[in-house]
């Protein structure tokens, strides 16, 4: 009853094609953005924003990125954690190499630049597909990673190995980047940048290169027969996903860690990025930040789930008990919902509209 | 849909006395088209031609070789020897895109839907090419985005009206029994307002009403918008009430090309293929 | 121009002066390529029977090799090891049909594929917390010397691995073409809906081929394992695997094996001839760059069908 389109009659197709027809939808997202810009920064603590808040939305990112690729262009790819690389290495080039250049631009310019390597890694998609091409991909995310650990000059020849980000303000002052940046400033600023990313995504899968990259997911000989290209259709998908994986990567080492090696961005990121991808839905936007917030919260979770228990086990045991419980998991969320939280959340819906009289 | 602009243009001499489009010269030609999957021959020795605005059939026993025809048609196989020539200029191997973009759509013998995709959705695909805004103008729905979003929606609305799919134009297809999925494939190829449309049997599997229902439609696009049609059906009643031509196939071989009585009289074909059903 | 010529002349220039050893060096990839087949060899099974992408092979092996030196650590003789394992890959096999693979009975690929990577991390958490993570020895008697074969030196051990690669090779085929099950196998590997409306219980054979793959996990975990040592690492002697898949081909035995040889041999010369020029530790991403631009010229593998495509 609270929840349904009846009455909310369309005039103009217009006015049909926005995101959020159903005024209910826009009084939502409403109320959440109201609360992530309004009560969030002022409640939260520094351990809730840097454990939880900035990483989530940090994997948001990543996820629509690879939702765009997998869950609506139909090109399975386990880079994402090489792509991610880029984006932190790159930002970490520019933002050295022109201290002067604002974060903003350094951030988008990382994503640009990872976009011209996954274009790059994505030129074989052409001819092979499926879990052949999955398994191609595995080349980006191990050559890019051994490139940055290799090559000292992504890291400008620091012995470590590890590149810290530079502390960068907008608006003149304010802190965002850096040791010193406050972590309200950090969360502020990537949730806008979060905003901004997250609608251009939803634009441009329900216009027609959305259109297009769905075409050649569901069946790509018949999309070339109606006309679209599928070579430019592909590299196109591989290069705006690798757009935000790589802002995703340059928000990791600026904004969550601070300072990051080649290493963290290993074969496991790409799994974990997939399993957010799959948990939340394929080819959903909102299902992307729903896959995030479950990945992201479920090892805090285990982690702190023995101490709140009293129980008391030994430190390595924990951390292979979480990979069994993190397996069983996956797979038993795979089996109750194989189509992700996002299909939950449309069922939701659905008995929303009759709710509380389903008669 | 109107038809006055196509009227106003052409004058009243270009059409019948029905108001169909009067058909005229050839615009494609097949040429001695012979293709063959490794050793196994498909086509031999093909030629046929094609007359603007005019609906002709292709028949022919399972395995005849009358899809590999139109795969050929639209650019999909290669053939090994022959050439196929659109509106005078003979066409160079080719991807099944470069078809499209020259006016060739085609519906399948398997449905080959967008099946994740809205029936609109599947639809507004067709129009895919001709919309040009760049990927910023799409990302942030700015001005030209927008404005061809709502035109070309307008357009498929016009498409889905004339297919009487109003009601379920928001559901997966996936979901669609299966002669709406027909009618959303024919609607998807409409879309791309094409020259030549290419049916490959688009009432297999359906029942008389359906089939009723679909040769309305496909009289009517061929009337309203002068669409010229090949498509390829068993069912011999409507081929030889709705075709203009016939060409036959059998063993990858033409055996005859003629109007429907033409056809109906020939011996080879009442030998080969019709005789068993009479 | 240094890496111009360390590239493309220098290494040549070695490989002319001393051939014997350029003999030498391509032997031991064949022979180390070979292990990489005996892990690709799992994988491909399972591809064939249920088209299920299985990363856990991988965690397989590790887990057969783990419990396998868990055995002989607790003081149990080899052979009962050998057949407390098999005991163990057995039930992991039943238990993987009955909890994840039936459950997920017709869903799509990458669901499944998915819930492989679950399994994955489910076997290295649960081998571990049973075995501990400490790195085991783990010795059955293989020697690591090397043998001289006509001035060119052999490893012994690489020599037994590629006789034992080759006869579970031989017993696979046999297995596969000669038995009533295996008849049942191929008919499922190639439509699982025809398989069952003939009364081939689709159940059973995926145990069975799960079974099989343990199996040959075991083999591979034993022969890794006593090479290097048993310890999580082993997880990751997959990941060297999958190039090997798309060089051979999902489906393929003979691929498995011959594409564990062109990897093998290639990853070993070129880091013999080639690190100095782009610097060390190719090997991560060698034996992928090598299989991608196979694919280019050749995207159904090497030995898979040109694929027809229809519409």
């Amino acid at each position: 009853m609270l929840y349904r389109e009846a009455g909310q009659f369309k005039t103009s197709y217009a006015a049909d094609q926005q995101i959020f027809p159903i005024l209910q939808d826009r009084v939502g997202i409403a109320v959440i953005a109201a609360i992530a810009l309004g009560v969030l920064p002022l409640v939260a603590t520094e351990y809730l924003t840097t454990t939880i808040l900035i990483p989530f939305l940090v994997m948001s990112i990543a996820a629509i990125g690879l939702n765009i690729l997998t869950g609506y262009a139909g090109q399975l790819s386990l880079g994402t954690g090489g792509f991610m690389a880029t984006g932190a290495f790159a930002a970490y080039k520019l933002s050295t190499a022109f201290p002067d250049l604002n974060i903003v631009f350094v951030f988008l310019g990382s994503g640009v630049i990872t976009a011209f390597v996954g274009v790059l890694f994505g030129i074989p998609s052409l001819r092979i597909k499926g879990f052949y091409l999955a398994v191609a991909t595995l080349a980006a995310q191990f050559f890019l990673l051994w490139l940055f650990n290799k090559v000292p000059w992504f890291t400008n020849y620091s012995s470590s190995g590890v590149i810290s980000a530079p502390p960068r303000a907008i608006f003149g002052d304010i802190m965002v980047t850096g040791s010193s940046a406050h972590y309200t400033a950090k969360y502020l600023f990537l949730l806008v940048f979060v905003g901004f990313l997250a609608l251009a995504a939803k634009n441009l899968t329900r216009c027609h290169l959305g259109r297009a990259w769905m075409a050649i997911r569901d069946m790509d000989i018949a999309a070339e027969i109606i006309g679209i290209k599928p070579l430019q259709t592909k590299l196109s998908a591989f290069a705006i996903s690798s757009f935000y994986c790589g802002i995703a990567g340059a928000a990791w080492a600026f904004i969550y860690t601070g300072s990051v090696e080649p290493l963290a961005f290993s074969i496991e990121i790409s799994f974990k990025v997939l399993f957010m991808v799959i948990i939340g839905g394929l080819g959903s936007i909102l299902g992307s930040f729903l896959g995030a917030g479950f990945m992201v919260l479920l090892p805090v979770i285990l982690t702190n789930a023995p101490h709140i228990l009293g129980l008391n086990i030994p430190v390595d045991m924990i951390s292979h008990l979480e990979y069994m419980i993190f397996g069983a998991l996956i797979i038993f969320f795979l089996i109750v919902e194989p189509h992700g939280l996002a299909r939950l959340w449309q069922i939701g819906k659905e008995k929303l509209r009759l709710w509380p009289f389903p008669y | 849909m109107s038809s006055t602009a196509v009227s106003a243009a052409s004058g009243s001499d270009a059409f019948t006395a029905d108001g169909r489009h009067k058909i005229g010269g050839v615009i494609l030609s097949v040429q001695n088209i012979s293709l063959s999957f490794g050793g196994v021959r498909a086509l031999t020795n093909i030629s046929f031609d094609v007359r603007q605005h005019e609906i002709l059939a292709i028949i022919g026993p399972n395995g005849a070789g009358k899809s590999s025809m139109l795969n050929v048609i639209n650019g999909f196989y290669h053939p090994q020897e022959g050439k196929v020539i659109h509106k005078g200029q003979e066409r160079k191997r080719m991807r099944p895109f470069m078809a499209a973009r020259a006016g060739i759509a085609r519906t399948f013998q398997n449905i080959a839907l967008f099946k994740g995709m809205s029936a609109l959705d599947n639809i507004m695909t067709g129009r895919n090419t001709m919309m040009k805004s760049g990927v910023l103008a799409q990302a942030f729905y700015l001005g030209r985005a927008r404005k061809e979003e709502t035109e070309h929606r307008e357009f498929c609305e016009k498409i889905i009206d004339f297919l009487e799919i109003e009601a379920v134009r928001k559901t997966p297809v996936g979901r669609l029994p299966y002669g709406l999925q027909k009618r959303v494939e024919l609607g998807r190829a409409l879309a791309a307002q094409p020259e030549i449309l290419l049916l490959d049997e688009p009432m297999a599997g359906m029942n008389l009403e359906e089939k009723e229902d679909m040769c309305r439609f496909i009289l009517d696009v061929n009337k309203e918008f002068g669409t010229t049609i090949v498509l390829i059906e068993h069912d011999m009643g409507v081929v030889m009430d709705i075709s203009d031509r016939v060409v036959v196939l059998d063993y990858g071989r033409k055996l005859a090309d003629g109007t429907p009585d033409e056809v109906r009289a020939n011996q080879d074909v009442i030998d080969a293929y019709l005789g068993g059903g009479h | 121009m240094d890496f111009l010529y360390n590239f493309f002349i220098s290494p040549f220039v070695q490989i002319a002066d001393s051939p014997l050893f350029f003999v030498e060096v391509l032997t031991g990839g064949l022979l180390s390529g070979v292990m990489y087949s005996l892990v690709a060899l799992g994988f491909v099974l399972i591809f064939k029977a249920s088209g299920v992408f299985n990363f856990a092979q991988g965690a397989m092996v590790l887990f057969a090799a783990l419990f396998f030196a868990g055995f002989i650590d607790k003081g149990v003789p080899w052979w009962g090891s050998l057949i407390l394992t098999i005991g163990v890959m057995v039930l992991l096999a039943m238990t993987i049909e009955r909890v994840v693979l039936r459950p997920l009975v017709n869903q799509p690929h990458i669901i499944l594929f998915m819930a492989t990577i679950g399994v994955t991390y489910f076997l290295d958490g649960f081998g571990q917390t049973v075995w501990g993570s400490s790195v085991r020895v783990l010795d059955i008697g293989l020697p690591q010397t090397p043998l001289e074969i006509g001035g060119v030196l052999v490893n012994k051990f690489d020599i037994i691995a590629a006789v034992v690669a080759g006869s579970l090779v031989a017993v696979l085929a046999v297995f596969f073409q000669k038995t009533r099950v295996g008849r049942a196998l191929r008919a499922v590997a190639d439509d699982h809906q025809a398989a069952l409306s003939v009364g081939i219980p689709l159940k059973t054979i995926w145990a069975i081929v799960w079974t099989v793959a343990g199996l040959v996990g075991l083999v591979a975990g034993v022969m890794w394992g006593s090479k290097l040592g048993v310890q999580f690492s082993l997880a990751m002697v997959a990941l060297k695997a999958l190039p090997v898949l798309i060089l051979g081909g999902f489906t393929s035995v003979p691929g498995a094996i011959i594409g564990g040889l062109i990897i093998g041999a290639g990853e070993k010369v070129a880091e013999v001839y080639w690190a100095d020029a782009i610097g060390g530790g190719i090997e991560d991403w060698f034996a992928y760059m090598l299989a991608l631009v196979f694919l280019l010229f050749r995207p159904q593998g090497l030995f898979g069908d040109k694929i027809i495509e229809r519409v």
